[in-house]
C-alpha cells in the first residue's frame, strides 16, 4: 500500500478521537485533504490557508538567511577578527564562518519559536476539538526574526507561550486575535526584561557576555547612536543593505523589499497598508525636520538627534520597514476595509517615528505603534463601514420625501 | 431607452465543456418529480392524492402560506409516490408521465387589454407565480406586495451557463407576451439586462428598459444589475423571473397551456459532448446524461444549475424546478502530495501565491469538486471585493449573519442581496467558507424575525 492510501486508512480509523485535529495537521501537510464541496460553489480557487501563509514565510526566508550572515558577521567584526565588508557583496561578509555563527544562534530561536508555539496550538485543537490552524506559521518565523540575537532560549519560550495563548487562543484562535501575536510576544520581552531588550548589549552576539570585561563589545543598535546624537559610524549603503547590528531580522531593507515586492505581486500582502505606512512614517519625518529648520528646538534638546535625521533616513534606520511589510499587513490584526487600510497604515507610520523620535530611551517605537493600531483597527472599520450605512439610509431617506 | 453598465470587479470563470449551440431532443423521460425543496422556504399543502390522474398544468399543491400560489405537474399522467421524510415532510412528488400528453386549458389573455389583478390571478393558478421570485429575501413573490420594478437578466456570466440568446431564438412572441403583462404588476419598469454584443430578442421588445452589460461576471447576475440601477431599500420589494421563465409564462397567456418545456445547457468536463437538450421541467437526469455523455465508471458530479450555485443531484436525480443548465465535473475526492505547496498551473486562483493561472488569462481549466483546503475562520482580507462589484461590504455581512444580529444586517444591506451575489466570494475563500448558505440562513433569520 501506499504513503496515500495507509494515511486515509489512519485518519479514517481516528476520525473523531482526541487526537484527530493533531494527526490532521501533519496529514493536511503532506497531502492537500480529499475533502469535497457539498452545496454552494462545487468548485473553488486553489488557494487555502496554508499556501497563503507559506506565501508571506518564503518572502522572509531571505531575510532569515542575511540575518544569520548578518550575526556572524557582527560577532567577528565586533570582536576585531575580520575586515568590514565594504558593501553588501563584501568579501568579508559572505563566509562560511559567519554563518555558522549565525546558524548556532538562529536556529535555536527558530526551533523554540516553533516548538513553543506549535505544541500550544495543537494543545489547543486538541481539547476544543477543531483543526490545527496555520495562523502560528507566520508567527514562528516573525518572531526569530524581530528579537535580538543574544537573547537567551527560555526567555523566548517564556514569551511565545504568553503571546500565543494570551494573544491568540483566549480570543479563540486564529482570525479572531485582536493583537497581533509577533508583537504581543514582542512587547512581552520588551516590558518583562526591560534590561535585557533595551540595552545596548544585546544586538551583537557576544556583547553581553563580555561587558564589563577588558574586551568588552559594544553590541548597540545604530538608532541608539541616533537618539544619543552621537556620529553615526554606518554608511547610508550598509544600512539599506542592512550590515549592521539590529534584530536579526529586520536589518537588510534591501531584502525587505524584495519580500514586500514579493507579496504586493502575489496579492497576498496588501500594498495599501505598506505604501501607506511609508507614507505616514515619511510625514511625520517631514514634520519633524520642519520644526528642527523652524528653530523651535535647540540642538541641545534630547530629541534633537533623531528629530533632525533627514526624513526619507527614517526609512532605513530601525525596523519601520520590516514592521510595515510583515507586522502591520497581518489581515486579522489590520483594519479589514480597503479605505481602512490607508487610514491604519497611515497612523501606524506616524506614530512609529513620533515614538521613536520622544522616546529616546527606547528607540524603537514600531511596535508599540502597530500594536496600538490593532486595538483601533475595528474602530476605523466601524466608520468606513458606517459610512456604507449612512449612504443607504439617505437613499431612502431620499425615497420617502 | 438603454443604458450602459460596466463593471470591473468580478472573476470569469473559464471552463471546459462549453454547450455547442446545437439543440436536440432529449431521450423522453418517464417519471417527472417535483421537490418542494427546490421553492425555498416552502411548506407545501397537496391537493391530489397518490394515484390520482392529473393533467398537464393542474395544481398539485399549494403554498400553506398563501394559498393562492398553485404548483402544477410539468406533465400529464399518474401521480405515483409522494416520497416524505422526516416529520412526513413533503420531498418529492412523483407523476408517471403518459404516451399522449393533455392539457390543462386556461382562459386566454389579451395582454394588452388585460387588467392587472386578471394577469395575476391566471399566473398564480396556473402555477406561473412561482416563476416570479422577489428580494428581499430571494423567495417566491408574495402576490399582494407591489414591486417598485421587475428585473430580469438576459445574460447569463456564470461559468457554462446557458446562453439566452441561443435558448430564446424564436420565443419572442412569448417573451413580449409575458413582458407586457408583468409590466402592468408593478408600478416601475421592467429592467433587462443584455451583453454588450448580443442579438437578444429584448432589444426589440416593448415595455421594457435593457441595459447593457459588460465585465466578467457576475455582471450576468441579477442582483448586479438592481443594484447598479435601483437598490432596494428597507420596506420595497422588486420581482426578478429568469428569461426562461418568462417564456413559460408568456405561452401560458398567448395560448392558455402550462408548458414545461426547458432547454436546457448540458455542460462541464465530465459530458463527451456538450450541448442543449430540449426536455421539461423535472424531469429525470438520466435521461440527458449519459446519452454521449458521462464515461462508464466515470468518477463525477451531476450539478443541476451551474457549478456556482447549482445543486448536486444523484445519477437517479431530476432536473431541478429552475435549472437550465445540467453541469458535470469530475469529484475532486483524492489527496495531493503537497498540494498546498507546489506550483499550481492548472487551478484557478486570484492571487499569484505560486498560482499560475493569471499567466494564462483565456485558458479553460478542467476543474473538480475538490476545496484545495480545508474550512478555516475568515482570516484574509480584501479578496472577496476584488470580485464583489455591489456597493456592499462582504466580509462585514458575512459575518454579520454569523453572529445573527439582525439590525446590523439590516443596516449593512441584507434586503439587496441573494446568496448567489456571493458564489464568487465562496470561490475565492482562502478559509472555505460556506458563503451562500451563511447568506441564505441569514436571510431566512430575517424573514421569520421581520418578515
Amino acid at each position: 500500500m501506499s504513503l496515500k492510501s495507509n494515511l486515509h486508512t489512519l485518519k479514517e480509523k481516528y476520525k473523531g478521537t482526541k487526537m484527530a485535529p493533531a494527526f490532521n495537521a501533519l496529514h493536511t501537510f503532506l497531502y492537500l485533504p480529499n475533502e469535497i464541496t457539498h452545496n454552494g460553489t462545487h468548485i473553488k480557487a486553489a488557494d487555502d490557508l496554508k499556501r497563503t501563509m507559506n506565501t508571506v514565510i518564503l518572502a522572509m526566508v531571505p531575510c532569515l538567511i542575511f540575518g544569520m550572515f548578518n550575526a556572524g558577521y557582527q560577532h567577528h567584526l565586533a570582536l576585531g577578527t575580520i575586515e568590514s565588508a565594504q558593501g553588501f557583496l563584501g568579501a568579508s561578509f559572505w563566509t562560511w564562518s559567519n554563518l555558522v555563527v549565525g546558524m548556532w544562534k538562529v536556529l535555536p530561536l527558530v526551533v523554540v519559536s516553533y516548538g513553543v508555539g506549535l505544541a500550544i496550538e495543537f494543545l489547543f485543537a486538541v481539547i476544543k476539538g477543531h483543526e490545527v490552524e496555520e495562523g502560528y506559521l507566520v508567527t514562528g518565523m516573525l518572531v526569530p526574526l524581530i528579537v535580538p540575537i543574544d537573547l537567551p532560549l527560555w526567555m523566548l519560550a517564556v514569551a511565545v507561550a504568553f503571546g500565543v495563548v494570551i494573544g491568540k487562543e483566549v480570543f479563540g484562535g486564529t482570525g479572531m486575535n485582536i493583537l497581533n501575536p509577533a508583537l504581543t510576544i514582542r512587547a512581552f520581552l520588551f516590558f518583562a526584561y526591560p534590561t535585557w531588550m533595551s540595552g545596548d548589549k544585546v544586538w551583537v552576539h557576544g556583547a553581553v557576555e563580555r561587558a564589563g570585561t577588558a574586551d568588552a563589545i559594544s553590541g548597540e543598535t545604530i538608532l541608539g547612536s541616533y537618539a544619543q546624537s552621537q556620529e553615526v559610524v554606518y554608511s547610508y549603503a550598509d544600512m539599506f543593505f542592512g550590515i549592521i547590528p539590529g534584530s536579526i531580522g529586520e536589518t537588510s531593507k534591501l531584502l525587505i523589499i524584495l519580500g514586500a515586492l514579493f507579496l504586493i505581486f502575489t496579492k497576498i500582502g496588501s500594498w495599501r497598508i505598506i505604501v501607506s505606512t511609508l507614507i505616514g512614517a515619511l510625514t511625520m519625518g517631514l514634520v519633524f525636520n520642519g520644526v528642527v529648520d523652524a528653530g523651535w528646538i535647540s540642538s541641545s534638546s534630547k530629541f534633537f538627534g533623531l528629530m533632525s535625521v533627514p526624513f526619507w533616513q527614517h526609512l532605513i534606520i530601525g525596523s519601520i520597514l520590516f514592521g510595515a511589510v510583515f507586522m502591520a499587513t497581518d489581515p486579522v490584526t489590520a483594519a479589514q476595509t480597503n479605505k481602512g487600510k490607508w487610514i491604519y497604515g497611515f497612523l501606524i507610520g506616524f506614530i512609529s517615528i513620533m515614538i521613536r523620535v520622544f522616546n529616546p530611551a527606547y528607540p524603537e517605537g514600531v511596535f508599540l505603534a502597530i500594536l496600538l493600531m490593532n486595538v483601533f483597527a475595528p474602530t476605523i472599520d466601524h466608520y468606513v463601514v458606517q459610512g456604507n450605512v449612512k449612504k443607504r439610509l439617505k437613499r431612502l431617506k431620499v425615497k420617502t420625501t | 431607452m438603454s443604458n450602459n453598465i460596466r463593471i470591473k470587479k468580478g472573476l470569469d470563470i473559464k471552463l471546459v465543456g462549453e454547450a455547442a449551440l446545437t439543440k436536440s431532443e432529449a431521450i423522453k423521460s418517464n417519471f417527472y418529480s417535483i421537490k418542494p425543496e427546490d421553492f425555498h422556504g416552502l411548506t407545501p399543502k397537496l391537493l391530489v392524492k397518490a394515484g390520482a390522474k392529473v393533467k398537464a398544468g393542474e395544481p398539485i399543491f399549494y403554498d400553506k402560506s398563501n394559498e393562492a400560489i398553485q404548483f402544477v405537474s410539468p406533465v400529464s399522467g399518474e401521480l405515483v409516490e409522494i416520497i416524505r421524510g422526516e416529520k412526513r415532510r413533503i420531498l418529492e412528488i412523483k407523476i408517471q408521465a403518459e404516451k399522449t400528453q393533455t392539457f390543462l386549458e386556461h382562459q386566454k389573455i389579451e395582454v394588452k387589454s388585460a387588467k392587472a389583478e386578471d394577469i395575476k390571478a391566471t399566473l398564480l393558478a396556473s402555477g406561473c407565480w412561482p416563476f416570479i421570485m422577489q428580494r428581499p429575501y430571494d423567495v417566491i413573490a408574495n402576490p399582494n406586495k407591489t414591486p417598485k420594478g421587475i428585473f430580469v437578466s438576459a445574460y447569463a456570466s456564470a461559468p457554462l451557463a446557458a446562453d439566452y440568446d441561443f435558448v430564446l431564438t424564436g420565443k419572442q412572441a412569448e417573451l413580449q407576451a409575458a413582458v407586457t403583462a408583468l409590466s402592468k404588476l408593478t408600478t416601475g419598469e421592467i429592467h433587462v439586462s443584455v451583453s454588450k454584443d448580443s442579438h437578444s430578442p429584448f432589444t426589440n421588445l416593448e415595455d421594457v428598459v435593457t441595459h447593457t452589460v459588460s465585465g466578467p461576471h457576475p455582471s450576468g447576475n441579477v442582483g448586479t444589475l438592481i443594484n447598479k440601477i435601483d437598490p432596494i431599500n428597507k420596506g420595497e420589494v422588486v420581482w426578478t423571473v429568469s428569461p426562461q421563465d418568462l417564456v413559460i409564462i408568456g405561452e401560458l397567456l398567448l395560448t392558455g397551456k402550462f408548458n414545461a418545456e426547458r432547454i436546457v445547457a448540458l455542460a462541464g468536463s465530465g459530458i463527451k459532448e456538450p450541448r442543449y437538450l430540449v426536455t421539461k421541467i423535472g424531469s429525470e437526469i438520466a435521461t440527458m446524461v449519459y446519452d454521449r455523455g458521462i464515461e462508464k465508471e466515470a468518477n463525477v458530479r451531476i450539478i443541476s444549475g451551474t457549478v456556482l450555485s447549482g445543486k448536486e443531484i444523484k445519477p437517479d436525480g431530476y432536473l431541478g424546478y429552475y435549472s437550465n443548465v445540467v453541469t458535470v465535473i469530475p469529484e475532486g475526492d483524492d489527496y495531493e502530495f503537497f498540494g498546498w505547496t507546489k506550483p499550481v498551473f492548472d487551478k484557478v486562483s486570484t492571487s499569484r501565491a505560486l498560482t499560475f493561472s493569471w499567466l494564462t488569462p483565456n485558458k479553460k481549466f478542467d476543474l473538480n469538486t475538490n476545496t484545495n483546503g480545508e474550512h478555516r475562520a475568515f482570516v484574509i482580507t480584501g479578496s472577496y471585493e476584488e470580485v464583489f462589484p455591489l456597493d456592499i461590504f462582504p466580509m462585514q455581512i458575512l459575518k454579520a449573519c454569523m453572529y445573527q444580529d439582525l439590525d446590523e444586517m439590516e443596516a449593512l444591506g441584507m434586503y439587496e442581496i441573494a446568496p448567489e451575489d456571493f458564489a464568487l466570494t465562496e470561490f475565492v475563500c482562502v478559509s472555505k467558507q460556506p458563503h451562500q448558505k451563511i447568506i441564505r440562513e441569514g436571510l431566512d433569520l430575517m424573514l421569520k424575525e421581520i418578515g
